[in-house]
């Protein structure tokens, strides 16, 4: 050991650098914490119930509205806004003042739902017990206090009448079955009518193109007969479906907002209530759990806004699914022939530097690529081919999840022959050794000893390659990914697996409700709650490829070498 | 240089004046020797001594660095080795190895066992079941293995692993088989344990053993050839070889005095 030879003590010489690498540790822990931290806090804050206050203003207060000076809504956050700053003696003062950011919610009675009120500009707040917040399925939520129920068959049942809630909550039930009905009717049923519609047209168009005038009159004959067979069934079907949406619209709830208005909207518009102010802790958890489950199985409604994100979660799941799909053997292949089979020196050394340098390329490169490529050439050939009776309609001439999958294989493609060139470079050489001196041909050797044995590091370039293609947004736009998908990329209907299909993703769902959507007051949650989906999902396929990468490290544990 | 004492005079390869080169290093000059069938043949020598190099050879091993180059015959049961004809898959198959460092293949100990067989093709369960048994048997391995043979190969301990090696090499039914230097890793029971299977394994095959370890040369060997900077000084009955080398340079190497 060296000593420092100036005091005389025996001090290892660079040992206090050993905080400079636990200050650089420590700086990336406390980024990753405070923005994991901020966002579970922020996403998960949405579903807790938060209550509901009437606030009493003071005489024509600025911020009174519809000429009372009593309003009320649920907090949705508070803030400190400078009202002045003065310059003085010891310097710049700044004077705050706290303010409310109120939702007001009854947006088809106040036109908007959020308020700023100042805390100094209330008289009194209060929290009515008996204050209802109702999720709709239009103008988001309503926020008053029940007054009554008026039921199709006339009769009215009062709030103070202690069956009122009791009611309610089973119509709420009932509606919510006759939606899902309703539902199951005309996406399920009418969807497959529909389909089989669109598949009659394109039959059509195509033997008109085709057939010679004799058989035509036959076939067509053939055709409409199906046709009115399958409109006669949608009728059915509409009918049933109408006759349920009026069902929905028998029953009325009657409520008075904290302004003073009146106001009643159908029992079939309710999504689910709850009385914010008289929960208990054991209420607050089930509101909790189930809005939070809400919002991963439903579909979004308004505008994205409102309902739940399934379709987000589950297109960037089969994407990302794909991807992987597409990425694996490409990316082990170009590895492998890189590391075993080109003769290393120059030429190889500039393909590595390419390919390492590719995973620079700014991703919306790689969309546009797509677009160009995969779309336009691509799609627009399989169209020409395969598809022609559709045609002008673009089959796989358009973005698609198949499109967007393989341009985002192609940007995480580096990181899966990096990652498989080092991890095939580590296989020790006795294995390779011991296997061709038994008589095994160089393929032989690689395919059943050294692959096996890279398996774990190939496994940690495609968690690295997931990582990156799931978070991805910007080629997405370009290739696929929509607002708002009619339907998911994998379904009930023939042949099940729609490749073609254009999908909504969590990434752009994000970019969506933050900087797209028309209300931002209401949108910010979502978008907390959005990301907060998106790191889990990522963090679960991950953890889904460590489990198999731990599975075989396991399997072929290291034993005495 | 070479003696022939050899009561068996049955030759099964047979180096006539081989040379070889990594690029521009001459590695081995002009080596010729005969080495028996079914005996255990030993190389001694110091280090760079072109030992195992010449080991290599054998089985083409050396084929894998780029830049090598070979002059001079080197016969195998009188077919020529250096050539570009040869199969080296079947020579290979022909030639068994078994390396300084023990490197079973990330799989069972079973599938280790016929990693041979299965390569070139047999898949019938029974002839597989068979071949692991006799094979582990021979190799003195399937008390200690036969109940988890489906275990990782990798839990096994270094001496069980080399075993195991020699067990996998002897599933294809090589003629000869070259180990290069196989107990430098091993402890001493491990070590007595090769060295008892190598002299059991001398009925069936023909063995070439590089080694550092002159006793064990001396136990286990027939024949020794003593190699210093690429040269085969000495080959001679082992016996003779450490009690009455021809060569002053032989014998400053086993006592001791330089290596």
């Amino acid at each position: 050991m060296t000593h420092n030879s100036i005091n005389g003590k025996a001090k290892p010489v660079g040992e206090k650098w050993v905080w400079l690498t636990s200050m650089g540790l420590a700086v990336g822990i406390l980024m990753v914490v405070t923005l994991l931290g901020l966002i579970i806090r922020n996403g998960l804050a949405v579903f807790w119930p938060k209550p509901v206050i009437r606030i009493e203003l003071q005489e024509d207060s600025r911020f009174a509205m519809r000429g009372t000076n009593v309003l009320g809504g649920m907090i949705a956050g508070t803030r400190d806004k400078i009202v002045q700053s003065v310059e003085s003696q010891t310097g710049r003062q700044k004077q705050y003042e706290q303010e409310w950011h109120i939702m007001l919610g009854n947006k088809d009675v106040y036109g908007s739902s959020f308020r700023y009120i100042d805390l100094d500009a209330a008289v009194s707040v209060s929290r009515p017990p008996r204050a209802i917040m109702v999720e709709r399925m239009e103008y988001g939520n309503a926020i008053g206090i029940p007054q009554s129920l008026e039921l199709a068959d006339g009769t009215t049942i009062n709030a103070n009448d202690p069956h009122f809630d009791i009611k309610l909550r089973s119509l709420v039930e009932n509606v919510r079955k006759r939606r899902a009905k309703i539902r199951e009717i005309e996406r399920i049923q009418i969807g497959a009518i529909n389909h089989e519609l669109q598949q009659l047209r394109i039959k059509e168009q195509a033997t008109r193109r085709q057939a010679d005038a004799s058989a035509l009159s036959e076939i067509i004959d053939g055709i409409n007969a199906k046709r009115s067979e399958l409109t006669a069934q949608y009728e059915v079907l509409a009918g049933r479906a109408a006759e349920l949406r009026k069902l929905q619209m028998a029953d009325r709830f009657h409520f008075q907002l904290f302004t003073g208005e009146f106001h009643s909207f159908p029992v079939g518009n309710m999504v689910h209530i709850h009385y914010p102010n008289a929960m208990s802790f054991g209420d607050k958890i089930r509101h909790f759990s189930h809005g939070l489950w809400a919002f991963v199985s439903q579909e979004p409604r308004e505008a994205n806004m409102e309902g739940g994100i399934f379709p987000a979660i589950f297109g960037t799941f089969v994407m990302t699914l794909l991807m992987s799909i597409a990425v694996t053997p490409f990316g082990v292949l170009a590895a492998i022939y890189l590391r075993e089979y080109a003769k290393q020196g120059f030429f190889v050394r500039m393909v590595r530097i390419s390919v390492n340098n590719l995973a620079g390329v700014p991703s919306i490169v790689f969309g546009v690529f797509g677009l160009g490529f995969f779309v336009y050439f691509v799609g627009g050939s399989i169209d020409s081919l395969f598809f022609k009776d559709v045609l002008p309609t673009p089959t796989f001439g358009t973005g698609g999840i198949l499109w967007a999958s393989l341009a985002l294989a192609l940007m995480t493609v580096p990181v899966v022959i990096v990652a498989t060139e080092e991890s095939l470079a580590a296989v020790p050489r006795g294995v390779r050794e011991g296997s061709l001196a038994l008589g095994a041909s160089k393929w032989q050797t690689i395919a059943r000893c050294v692959l096996p044995a890279s398996a774990p590091g190939i496994l940690t370039g495609l968690v690295l390659a997931m990582a990156r293609g799931a978070g991805e947004v910007a080629p997405l736009m370009l290739v696929g990914v929509v607002k708002l998908a009619p339907s998911l990329p994998i379904d009930h209907i023939y042949p099940y697996v729609h490749l073609d299909q254009k999908f909504m993703h969590l990434g752009f769902h994000i970019f969506d409700l933050g900087f797209q959507s028309p209300d931002s007051d209401a949108a910010q949650p979502m978008v907390f709650a959005t990301t907060l989906f998106l790191i889990l999902l990522v963090v679960l396929l991950n953890l889904g490829a460590i489990i198999v990468r731990e599975r075989l490290r396991r399997r072929y544990a290291t034993g005495a070498f | 240089m070479i003696d022939q004492v050899n009561e068996k005079p049955e030759t099964t390869l047979k180096a006539i004046d081989w040379n070889f080169y990594y690029g521009t290093n001459h590695a081995l000059h002009d080596i010729s020797m005969d080495i028996p069938r079914r005996q255990v043949t030993a190389f001694i020598g110091p280090s760079g001594c072109g030992k195992s190099t010449f080991l290599r050879c054998i089985n083409r091993m050396n084929d894998l660095i780029d830049g090598v180059r070979a002059e001079g015959s080197l016969l195998l049961d009188g077919q020529e080795l250096n050539s570009n004809d040869i199969d080296v898959i079947a020579l290979r198959r022909r030639v068994g190895m078994v390396f300084q460092k023990s490197n079973p293949f990330p799989k069972s100990i079973y599938e280790n066992v016929i990693y041979g067989l299965r390569i070139a093709g047999v898949n019938n369960k029974s002839i597989l079941d068979d071949t692991v048994e006799r094979c582990l048997r021979k190799a003195a391995l399937w008390e200690e293995v036969k109940d988890r043979l489906n275990h990782s190969a990798l839990q096994l301990s270094g001496g069980q692993m080399q075993r195991l090696c020699i067990a996998r090499c002897i599933a294809v039914n090589p003629d000869v088989i070259l180990m290069d230097e196989p107990c430098s890793a091993l402890d001493p029971l491990a070590t007595s344990r090769v060295e008892d299977l190598i002299a059991e394994l001398k009925q069936d095959y023909t063995i070439i053993i590089v080694t550092h370890n002159m006793q064990q040369a001396a136990r286990v060997s027939d024949l020794t050839a003593f190699f210093y900077m690429g040269k085969l000084i000495e080959m001679d009955l082992t016996q003779k070889l450490f009690t009455n080398p021809g060569v002053k340079q032989t014998e400053d190497y086993i006592t001791g005095r330089f290596g």
